[in-house]
């Protein structure tokens, strides 16, 4: 599932994965949502998880950062088995950070409440520390002017933003992203995709669901097509777009990808 | 890629041993639960019955053989007074109190007078005591010796009782349609939806739905204020407990006619609870 990248570290280094999951499984009542899932991150990898909607990419998602129990499998972070039901859910969350497609900010804090409730709540950081650390990030994504204001006062793309924003302010170790761009219309993706591209750039180690192909063929370092919860097909974005093995796969590339 | 008949699926070893450990931690918070709940009751039971003056206290307040005698009376009470007050009232409340608080939100200039009116009604009638309200109405309205309705106390006492819960149950529903995100007005908006379709159709369904439990709250508090109508002559269970009470020197009646109410009170908390739940996964299947 790894592919080297151009920019990573040097070639042959044994990396140690962040995240390895192996044979899962998730049903609600009689309907699998996922089988069979395998996939390893190692540190810097960016991978998007494409598929027709209700294929179980964000069913995925929620199942790594534990939103979801697992009906069979193993997931291992950072060394851990998290899918064990003793591991402490919280500290593993603590590692992890996840953005909605909802953006889900909560309407009545403020901006910078929104992004240090957490560094200051859970990880304890004080409150000067969590406030420099998020006016930076929010300058950085051109937000500097919003740190006072609502969520609700904000544009889609904004708030979006802010959302990253508070995902990434206690540094974690993976982010996940669940079709962060889907309730967006298409001026302010590109705000929030260039995000997502340069912390791709720095290295951040990123899984994604994702329904926007180019994006995924420029950043990704692999690709997984879902398909009815089993990954189909999966490799560099190269091979994937270009010469995708399974049939289905060429089935929905032809019909999300533009003509030419 | 075959797709292996999902029904063939047989859980890992690791899963088998996963649910182990889940029912071992389910059986070790159930052994917690068990012990806490014991050791509390052993030490407030302890505390009470080891007191110098429960045997006292047992003989005036906890009798068989009063509690006994005294019930039929308190049953009799209950069910004719408590139980059919509470029955007529909630209802006329739940209509006035929803009423009043969707006079509230009216935007019709036409509607500015219901509105003001909405507002000073409940000023008015939640900042009277009910006590005095039941009073008021109890011995007042029988004395206006008006044409074509009824003059007896009990009628007056519930009129009293609905008028003064109205007010704060058309708070409560103003909470909750207060409570409903612009987006959905927007939205019936946008369909053509006049304020009053919108209200009817959108805000108020899911307004109520989420303020069952503060209702409940007043719904409770209605049964137990059904009680204040025996300053008007009504003899229900609280007046029939004293009056055995006074008679026999023993305060045992007091603590049964407490159970009723509290048993009463019982079934509606589950009801709502149920409504609830159903509600919730019925709505929010998936959603966190």
């Amino acid at each position: 599932m790894t592919a080297p990248r151009a920019a990573g570290p040097t070639p042959g280094a044994v990396r140690e994965p962040i995240l390895e999951v192996r044979n899962l499984r998730k049903s609600y009542a009689d309907k699998v949502v996922l089988a069979d899932i395998d996939l390893t991150v190692s540190p810097g990898d960016v991978i998007c998880l494409i598929g027709s909607s209700g294929s179980g990419k964000s069913t995925l998602l929620r199942c790594l950062n534990l939103l979801e129990d697992i009906d069979d499998g193993v997931v291992v972070f950072q060394g851990e088995e998290v899918s064990d039901p003793r591991c402490d859910r919280r500290a593993v969350r603590g590692r992890m950070g996840m953005v909605f497609q909802a953006y889900n900010l909560f309407p009545h804090l403020s901006v910078l409440d929104n992004i240090t409730l957490a560094p200051r709540k859970v990880h304890r950081v004080g409150r000067v520390e969590a406030e420099g650390r998020a006016h930076e990030l929010l300058e950085r994504f051109g937000l500097a002017d919003k740190a006072a204001s609502h969520p609700d006062r904000l544009s889609g793309g904004q708030q979006q933003r802010v959302a990253l924003v508070r995902a990434l302010a206690t540094r974690p170790a993976l982010l996940l992203l669940d079709e962060i761009t889907a309730a967006l219309d298409p001026e302010l993706v590109g705000d929030v995709l260039a995000i997502v591209r340069d912390l791709a750039e720095e290295g951040t180690t990123m899984v994604l669901a994702t329904h926007e192909m180019t994006f995924a063929r420029e950043v990704a370092t692999s690709v997984c097509f879902l398909d009815a919860g089993r990954v189909l097909e999966s490799g560099p974005p190269a091979q994937i777009f270009s010469a995708p093995r399974e049939e289905r796969t060429r089935q929905f590339l032809r019909r999300v990808l533009p003509p030419g | 890629m075959t797709t292996p008949d999902p029904a063939a699926w047989e859980p890992s070893d690791r899963e088998l041993e996963r649910r182990a450990v889940r029912r071992r931690m389910a059986l070790r918070s159930r052994l917690i639960a068990t012990l806490a709940v014991g050791a509390f009751l052993a030490v407030t039971l302890g505390a009470i019955l080891a007191s110098p003056g429960w045997p006292r206290v047992q003989e005036t307040f906890f009798s068989w053989e009063h509690a006994r005698d005294s019930f039929g009376e308190i049953w009799k009470g209950f069910w004719r007074y408590n139980v059919v007050i509470f029955l007529i009232a909630e209802p006329l409340i739940l209509v006035l109190g929803l009423g009043l608080a969707v006079a509230r939100q009216a935007r019709s200039p036409w509607l500015t007078p219901v509105r003001g009116l909405a507002v000073v009604y409940t000023d008015l009638f939640r900042g009277v005591p009910t006590l005095l309200l039941v009073m008021l109405f109890g011995f007042g309205m029988p004395a206006l010796q008006l044409q074509g309705v009824p003059n007896s106390g009990l009628f007056w006492a519930i009129v009293a009782l609905v008028v003064s819960y109205a007010a704060y149950v058309a708070e409560v529903f103003r909470a909750g349609i207060e409570s409903i995100h612009p987006s959905q007005l927007a939205s019936a908006d946008a369909l053509g939806l006049s304020r009053g379709q919108a209200m009817r159709h959108v805000v108020v369904p899911q307004a109520v739905r989420r303020v069952i439990p503060p209702l409940l709250n007043d719904f409770v508090s209605l049964q137990k204020d059904t009680a204040l109508v025996f300053v008007v002559g009504v003899l229900d269970a609280v007046w029939a407990a004293q009056d055995y009470g006074n008679y026999h020197f023993n305060y045992t009646p007091l603590v049964v006619v407490a159970v009723f109410f509290v048993v009463l009170t019982i079934p509606l908390a589950r009801l709502t609870d149920w409504l609830q739940r159903r509600m919730a996964e019925r709505e929010r299947a998936g959603q966190r």
